[in-house]
């Protein structure tokens, strides 16, 4: 019977340490509310749950509707191969949103009401929807993986008859909530401190967003093929990190020019907590641009890994400033969060790990030949009646 | 006709007998400790501040155009047309957004309940629709709390002004704030010396938000027609290409 145990290493030590460790901050946030687990206060509402589990969950599983669009809108077929894995971070990524927002939110049973109760007004009413929504979008695209393992090709062709409008939608759907996120803090023109408040927020939230999506990707394309034992898709990534490295230039330009018309730069010569955050955050940017445009840092795995690593832990730290660290000067006082924050936060990052390991082991997430095929013969009795013209 | 309520510091005497009205009204809990606490809270909607030799008293400013009403996602706060901002706690699901956008940071949060709402005063919305006056201006001894028409107390206040210019700092904090708001503060010092904030925009919040949100029905409208477009476009190359081949 003792053969049968999982072995026990290092990592599985660890997600078991967090685990628990989450599931006891998760006891204590049911029983004693959030003054019992938390360090919100009146004066600073928001904290970790929002600054990190939606914001930048959201942000991280931009991936999902940035391939979409470029392998089915843009039809640009070689990028196939991470299409898959990209969707099912997206809906992982959501579905970990909505149980951070769980945590969040001080009554987690009225979930539903933005769904019910209207306001247009509000920024947070329609990034309801889109959640909601985009996340229905997911699954529907996760459903071919499901129905491919089992062979089921009824609805796997029903499926694909709804797909265009589908992919448009989630896409679209996308492109709002990304960039509402932003808008989210056009309300505390005051609080916010002058490097993030800008009233192009929400563009820069949504390039910023496609940025992560595809850094996202060649992450999880180096840790899949080291967890699989595949071999990597080099040339793939390659191709995709000069997309990247344009992507982020635009980002940074766009950057430069909202600073520069708002006359903030003078800012950067205080020695505040603020300029060393914004230059650590624009240190992390800059450096995998220029070494992106370098053919010998995108021909090596290592290299490009660390690259990509570098753009999510910027656009991590931008979504913390935002939500958090500049916000803290204006509301005129300090967050930082306690343990059983961190806890949950942690364990639900895991959690997904673990999920997408499991799931990607189980489902046909890494190889979608078999899809094509189906998919092909499909195609093939429309294009019958399709004349060349 | 909007209602408001005009507070005059150099009026006042610290007395806090509007805190202890305002807590019956609500049935908070009301004692030497409570008094003792000088900010607003869950338990303590209105909250008397003393900044040197002045007093300052802290409630909602009831907006014209309240961020916090804007920005709620399920409308629980609304702006009535007799001046009260009020909160319906039935629909609140408690996303907090209401006290990230006030720039006045007033309203408070039930953090240690298992079923928390959001509270904050509401320029007690039940006793004016009645016609009767606020608890607290009701309970002033010194008339340093006034409720009554928004008009006529900008009216009374700018006469003040006028009539001891020496006594006060020469404007009145509620009038152009965040557009406007329904609470207004004269004073015998600058705003901020009596815990004031003097850095809120002038211009309505919401407006704020306002301007990216109605773009939306165009985003999404030209944005769908684009990518449609443009998988019509790349997926039609696709069907020329296997056409092609087939021949």
């Amino acid at each position: 019977m003792l053969r049968k145990l999982p072995k026990i290493t290092v990592w599985r030590a660890i997600f078991a340490v967090i685990l628990l460790s989450g599931l006891y901050a998760t006891y204590l946030r049911i029983v004693y509310g959030l003054a019992g687990t938390t360090n919100l206060s009146d004066k600073f509402p928001w904290g970790l749950w929002i600054g990190f589990d939606v914001m930048c969950g959201v942000a991280l599983a931009a991936g999902g509707f940035t391939l979409v669009a470029i392998v089915h809108i843009f039809a640009i077929e070689r990028y196939k191969p991470v299409l898959r894995p990209a969707i099912l971070t997206a809906f992982l990524g959501y579905l970990l949103v909505v149980v951070g927002l769980l945590y969040d939110l001080g009554r987690p049973d009225r979930l539903w009401h933005p769904l019910v109760m209207w306001n247009p007004r509000s920024v947070m009413f329609e990034v309801a929807w889109c959640v909601t929504l985009y996340t229905t979008v997911l699954f529907l695209e996760f459903l071919p993986m499901v129905f491919e393992r089992f062979g089921w090709h009824k609805p796997m062709e029903w499926i694909h008859r709804i797909s265009v409008p589908l992919m448009i939608l989630g896409v679209m759907l996308s492109t709002l909530h990304q960039s509402s996120l932003g808008s989210l803090f056009l309300i505390v023109p005051e609080k916010l401190y002058p490097f993030w408040y800008s009233p192009i927020l929400p563009l820069l939230f949504y390039v910023s967003s496609i940025a992560v999506g595809l850094a996202m990707t060649i992450f999880e394309s180096w840790h899949s093929s080291r967890a699989f034992g595949r071999a990597l898709e080099l040339p793939l990534l390659a191709s995709m990190a000069r997309v990247l490295a344009v992507l982020l230039s635009v980002y940074l330009w766009i950057r430069f020019l909202d600073l520069a018309h708002r006359h903030v730069f003078g800012l950067l010569l205080r020695n505040r907590t603020e300029t060393w955050l914004f230059l650590l955050e624009m240190a992390l940017m800059i450096v995998p641009t220029v070494m992106l445009y370098q053919r010998s840092v995108r021909m090596r795995p290592g290299a490009l890994y660390a690259c990509a690593v570098m753009v999510v832990f910027s656009v991590i730290t931008n979504r913390l400033n935002v939500g958090i660290t500049g916000l803290e000067a204006g509301s005129g006082t300090h967050y930082f969060p306690r343990w059983s924050e961190v806890a949950v936060t942690l364990s639900i990052v895991a959690t997904g790990f673990a999920i997408f390991r499991v799931i990607a082991g189980y489902f046909p997430v890494f190889e979608a030949h078999s899809l094509e095929h189906a998919r092909a013969e499909v195609e093939e009795k429309e294009a019958d009646s399709i004349t060349v013209g | 006709m909007p209602k408001a309520i005009l507070y005059d510091s150099t009026l006042c005497i610290g007395c806090k007998a509007c805190e202890g009205a305002c807590a019956e009204r609500w049935g908070l809990p009301y004692g030497d400790s409570v008094a003792a606490e000088e900010k607003i809270s869950a338990h303590k909607l209105t909250a008397v501040e003393t900044h040197g030799d002045h007093f300052s008293r802290r409630l909602c400013m009831n907006c014209l155009q309240p961020a916090c009403a804007s920005v709620c996602p399920v409308g629980a706060i609304q702006k009535t047309s007799l001046g009260p901002v009020v909160y319906d706690a039935s629909k609140c699901m408690g996303c907090r957004y209401c006290m990230q956008a006030c720039p006045f940071q007033v309203p408070t949060y039930e953090w240690s309940s298992r079923l928390p709402k959001m509270r904050k005063c509401d320029m007690c919305y039940p006793r004016q629709s009645q016609g009767k006056v606020t608890a607290c201006a009701e309970a002033c001894p010194v008339g340093a709390t006034k409720c009554g028409e928004r008009d006529a107390l900008i009216a009374e206040a700018r006469q003040r002004l006028a009539e001891k210019p020496d006594q006060y700092y020469p404007k009145i904090y509620g009038l152009t704030e965040v557009g406007g708001t329904s609470v207004f503060y004269l004073s015998a010092v600058p705003f901020e010396q009596i815990g004031l904030r003097t850095n809120v925009p002038q211009e309505p919040l919401p407006e704020t938000t306002w301007r990216v949100l109605e773009l939306l029905p165009d985003v999404v409208s030209t944005g769908s027609v684009l990518l449609g477009g443009i998988w019509w476009i790349t997926n039609r190359r696709e069907e020329v290409a296997r056409k092609e081949g087939k021949r």
